[in-house]
């Protein structure tokens, strides 16, 4: 038989179907309807991975989303995912998957040795071993270190999957298909609420798949299956199974992971997402989420074989797996000793059941007459290196610690249970969720919340069935009722609800503090999933991080992809032991979404590669394509840097200079952000937003401008044109453009209602094709033979309208460049056309296009500032020698306008701030690099004080030499000045001289 | 991730939206008449209370409207939703 502990009958799988899988490269079978975990328990596999620090072996432990040691890597190549629990992974046929950590192989780890340095090794050891000295620690321990701990291999592959994404609005969202969730969802659905019920399982039922429940007449199982088949038939309802509510946040919202084509793996069809993102905002949500099983803390408690008592139940009653042939229970509530008549009734022998209460309930005690019960028993030891073979038994004192002289027992599995935690982490992430701890049933519970949150059944510590379903009933009708849904019944009456048969057996001892020998606590695991033992909390209390989250960082207790679902509270219980305080004191770390590890391709779903983020495309953009451009990205645009002839960058550029500076080029400024104003207000609103007026501009001519944040500070700056008295056309930089028309939008809305003023941004409706250089007038000229472009009846800062190539366009005699030039404003869809029109009219006079890093070095040569390069947000009109475009109003010598009150705040009035100035390096061939800090002289103990810094440097094709912006203290009175920038390689010294470069009186500009 | 109200679209995801600050923080007319401390006052000091605030907000890609909001920092919960112009509702409306 291949799977030798797979049970002839029973269980929720189809024996008649066979899935072919491998582990760690060897072939195994299973069945649909298994998981991973079942799979590997039927066929025997008892070591899955090695743990995360000692690389002791580990098994399987759990049964779900929680389980903290039996860590894989599924897949391989571009599907590989590391860190997967096998107990949530479905089997699909061809699956592959290997053990984690394991090195050269999960039977001989070499890395096991350290396991037995153990006690070298403590909390904090990393921090207090490999401080000194540090260039050790990152050429020998770092590397030695990640190689040996850290969790499965992240993937160098793109992921090859496709994932979605959805939105949806519901009533009322039941989180957890339990019977409290089934319930809730039935009562919910039939008032005619909008309800979505999700589960993290591919079958509804939680618990009642686990073991019998008696509901009404028939197995739960059934009930379960009943009430998905109605709910399948609600309209108004979604059944959301195998999805993952990983995340609950402010105002009912709600992130969950839904796997789709996972099931099928990589073979899944192309067009099936692998998973679903799903964002839900729900009126009201039912927390259902049940409850997870504690292990309790004991010397060799890691063993493979030891496994929650809920997990053996899983196995056996729904997968119809043995996961031992003789097993010994050490549970300290009567709930599980259910667990020890299932096993018995699939032919397990029960060697013992240990609980250290010194008496079960009576109903408990019946289930397992026959039995061998260790009552007032604790386990202190375990052996097995591959596996469980045998524990040990001591009498429990009356002190809580073991005593009296040790039985031994021989047996394969180890069932173990220290009661319930209600599973709370969505209710803790978001909506202010505060727990509380129950004395009584020694767990957290909900407290307070802000979210519109009901918590029912075990969620809400409620073991009992016949209470899950009550609770889960009268939720879901509250919820529907308070979403405006009347009462659930067909008759308006509510329903019945089933019998159960339920006992009363469901109380929890208090969580003691496990009883450890000073030996044993340095194998008594608390975080299986990091390796954390009880000895690291001790030490961690003693050492004085006797806070819980200070504890948590110490001891790494809780953290990684696990987060603590099993472990954190034992831990605290140590904890709390450990500094003498209660564990309500002691409180929990917080709790923080994901509830389980979300891979980035779902979150990213399709927005990724091209559609990561929109790319924005000049109508010219397939021409400076076809031309080779090198483009590069300005905010979300491309635009071409520089059009390369067989050259470098630096070739390239000078040669698009000097076609700008001696003959004609040609550059696509589409990108220019553009916003029309209107109405009756729009000059007094410009002039309130800019430092320079706009009132007095007359029709038809253009201005450059400046506006300031009302701090002072240089916010944004363009030409503008007045094209009626009551219209404006406003040109802002590519990068500001959405954030000037917000500001505009802002101040229109907010402060001044009362103006009547309509902003329109215009920015993708018009193309820009500037024309520059001392020949741009013929070109256009052959072009625009009815526009009269002598310098006296068309002269700079003006706006025409005319015909160019046939095509209706605005030309403005502005430029960025100090040469003649005409800004060819045309409507974007015939801005190619214009464009091809100019490069073929221009090849006369030898045109060039030119891009972005020409642009710059020419303005940077006219001193003319960029706005986020010259600026940073801490410079003002004035530090930039802007002080004369500030605008006087003769009928109004007080004109406000924003930042004007600040100009003369104390600091932005001081003497001695930064100013923008030219930088002239004493050797020519010099081009400093952006960003180099400047001091005033050499010599002397450093740090020496730094009195500016380079913004803007660049070799200056016509100027036949290195230059740069620079804003340096008091720079305006230090022109002649020399500084120095020293660098890592070198010293370079420069002089200070005024910001204008080129065509100082700017007889080249006025054409 | 909040659900605010916006009082010309209805319901809309927080992503909607642009925070602006405390709201009613009016611009002095007369910049002038203020002082250092004055001017500073208006343009850098700010309420951070650990209760009811009144905030204002622009629904960016939605109706692109200004508008404020009376919103608990400490719960999230947004207790109204007016539009600019509009008195701020009496806080004693609200525990």
């Amino acid at each position: 038989m291949t799977q030798p502990f797979r049970l002839q009958v029973g269980g929720l799988i189809d024996r008649g179907q066979i899935l072919n899988f491998r582990f760690d490269g060897r072939p195994y079978e299973g069945h649909p309807g298994d998981t991973l975990a079942s799979a590997l328990l039927a066929n025997g596999v008892r070591v899955v991975a090695r743990s995360f620090k000692y690389h002791r072996p580990r098994g399987i432990v759990s049964a779900g989303a929680e389980e903290p040691a039996a860590l894989v890597q599924l897949e391989t190549g571009a599907h590989t995912e590391p860190n997967r629990r096998p107990t949530d992974i479905a089997l699909y046929d061809g699956l592959r998957a290997a053990g984690q950590h394991a090195w050269p192989s999960l039977g001989f780890d070499v890395g096991a040795l350290i396991g037995g340095l153990g006690p070298l090794v403590p909390a904090g050891f990393y921090y207090k071993t490999f401080i000194q000295p540090r260039a050790l620690w990152r050429a020998l321990w770092e590397p030695a270190l990640r190689r040996m701990a850290g969790l499965g291999e992240a993937p160098t592959l793109p992921d090859p999957s496709r994932y979605d994404k959805r939105h949806v609005h519901c009533d009322v969202m039941v989180i957890g298909g339990g019977p409290a969730g089934l319930a809730a969802a039935l009562a919910a659905g039939r008032s005619g609420a909008r309800v979505i019920l999700a589960d993290s399982d591919s079958v509804f039922g939680g618990a009642l798949l686990r073991r019998f429940y008696r509901i009404g007449d028939g197995e739960g199982a059934q009930w379960a299956a009943g009430a998905v088949a109605e709910l399948a038939t609600m309209p108004e309802l979604l059944l959301l199974p195998e999805t993952t509510v990983t995340g609950l946040y402010d105002g009912n919202y709600l992130v969950a992971v839904e796997r789709v084509g996972e099931r099928l793996g990589p073979a899944a069809p192309a067009g099936l997402p692998r998973q679903r993102l799903w964002h839900i905002r729900a009126r009201r949500i039912v927390l259902a989420t049940g409850a997870l099983e504690r292990p309790p803390v004991f010397p060799d408690n890691d063993r493979p074989g030891i496994m929650l008592a809920s997990a053996v139940e899983s196995y056996l009653h729904r997968h119809a797996v043995m996961p031992g042939r003789r097993a010994v229970l050490f549970v300290n509530n009567d709930d599980s000793y259910r667990v020890a008549a299932t096993l018995a009734a699939a032919g397990i022998a029960v060697a013992a059941i240990v609980d250290p209460r010194p008496e079960a309930g009576g109903a408990a005690r019946r289930l397992v007459e026959g039995m061998p019960l260790y009552s007032g028993h604790v386990v202190v030891g375990t052996a097995g290196r591959a596996g469980l073979r045998r524990v040990w038994l001591r009498p429990r004192g009356r002190d809580g610690s073991a005593e009296g002289s040790a039985t031994a027992i021989d047996c394969d599995l180890l069932a173990v249970s220290g009661g319930w935690n209600p599973t709370l982490n969505l209710f803790a992430q978001g909506g202010g969720g505060r727990l509380r701890f129950d004395e009584d049933l020694a767990a957290f519970v909900p407290g307070v919340t802000q979210a519109d949150i009901d918590c029912v059944g075990a969620a809400a510590g409620s073991l009992g069935l016949g209470r899950c379903l009550a609770e889960g009933d009268a939720a879901g009708t509250r919820a529907a009722t308070l979403c405006g849904f009347g009462p659930s019944g067909p008759s308006g009456e509510p329903s019945a609800l089933p019998e159960t048969d339920d006992r009363e057996d469901t109380a929890q001892a208090p969580l003691a503090a496990p009883l450890l020998s000073r030996r044993g606590v340095r194998c008594a695991f608390v975080d299986l999933h990091n390796d954390v033992t009880a000895a690291d909390i001790a030490l961690a209390a003693r050492e004085g991080y006797a806070a819980i989250e200070h504890a948590k960082r110490y001891t790494t207790l809780g953290m990684g992809t696990d987060q603590g679902k099993t472990g954190n509270i034992a831990g605290l219980a140590l904890l709390a032991a450990a500094t003498g305080q209660t564990i309500a004191a002691t409180g929990t770390t917080s709790f923080r979404p994901p509830y389980v590890p979300v891979s980035y391709g779902v979150l990213a779903g399709r927005e990724r590669g091209r559609l990561a983020d929109p790319v924005r495309l000049t109508p010219m953009h397939d021409w400076h394509v076809a031309a080779g451009a090198v483009f590069e990205d300005v905010g979300q645009w491309k635009r071409p840097r520089y059009y390369p002839r067989g050259e470098d960058m630096a070739a390239a550029v000078r040669r698009e200079c000097l076609a700008a500076r001696d003959r004609v080029a040609l550059f696509d400024g589409s990108t220019l952000g553009k916003i029309e104003l209107f109405g009756r207000d729009a000059g007094r609103f410009l002039d309130r937003i800019y430092i320079n007026r706009w009132q007095n501009l007359a029709v038809g001519q253009c201005r450059y401008g400046v506006m300031c944040r009302d701090d002072g500070m240089v916010f944004d700056d363009g030409i503008g044109t007045r094209l009626a008295p009551d219209r404006y056309f406003l040109t802002t930089t590519s990068g500001n453009a959405a954030a000037v028309f917000d500001w505009f939008e802002e101040w229109l809305q907010t402060e001044w209602p009362e103006l009547e003023v309509f902003c329109n941004s215009v920015t993708e409706e018009w193309a820009n094709a500037t024309l520059v250089g001392p020949r741009a007038r013929d070109v256009l000229a052959a072009l625009a033979p009815r526009l009269a472009l002598d310098r006296a009846t068309f002269p700079f800062m003006r706006v025409r309208e005319a015909d160019v190539a046939g095509i209706p366009a605005r030309i403005f005699r502005v430029g960025f460049s100090g040469e003649l030039s005409y800004e060819i404003n045309v409507p974007a869809d015939r801005g190619l056309a214009l464009w091809e029109r100019l490069i073929e009219t221009g090849a006369a006079c030898d045109i060039a296009p030119y891009g972005t890093e020409a642009m710059h070095v020419m303005r940077a040569e006219k001193g003319y500032f960029i706005v986020g390069q010259e600026t940073d947000g801490s410079v003002t009109p004035l530090d930039l020698g802007l002080g004369l475009l500030i605008g006087r109003d003769p009928d109004n010598p007080d004109r406000d306008f924003l930042g004007r009150r600040s100009l003369a705040r104390s600091d932005t009035a001081r003497p001695g701030r930064k100013q923008l100035v030219g930088l002239l390096p004493d050797d020519p061939e010099e081009v400093l690099p952006e960003g180099a800090q400047l001091v005033a002289e050499l010599g002397g103990t450093p740090p020496l004080p730094m009195i500016g810094h380079v913004t803007s440097s660049y070799y200056g094709a016509r100027l036949g030499r290195g230059f740069a912006l620079a804003l340096v203290e008091g720079g305006c009175s230090r022109h002649g000045e020399p500084v120095w920038a020293p660098l890592p390689d070198r010293i370079v010294a420069a002089r200070i001289c005024p910001p204008v470069f080129y065509d100082i009186d700017g007889n080249r500009r006025d054409g | 991730m909040l659900l605010i109200p916006c009082p010309w679209c209805g319901p809309r995801d927080e992503v909607e939206f642009g925070y602006g600050g405390e709201a009613h923080i009016a611009r002095p007319t007369d910049p002038d008449a203020l002082d250092d401390s004055a001017w500073a006052e208006y343009l850098f000091m700010r309420d951070n209370p650990k209760g009811l605030l009144t905030e204002r907000w622009v629904h960016r890609n939605g109706c692109r409207r200004w508008f404020n909001l009376l919103r608990d920092t400490v719960s999230h919960r947004i207790l109204a939703a007016y539009r600019i112009g509009e008195p701020p509702p009496a806080r004693g409306e609200f525990p």
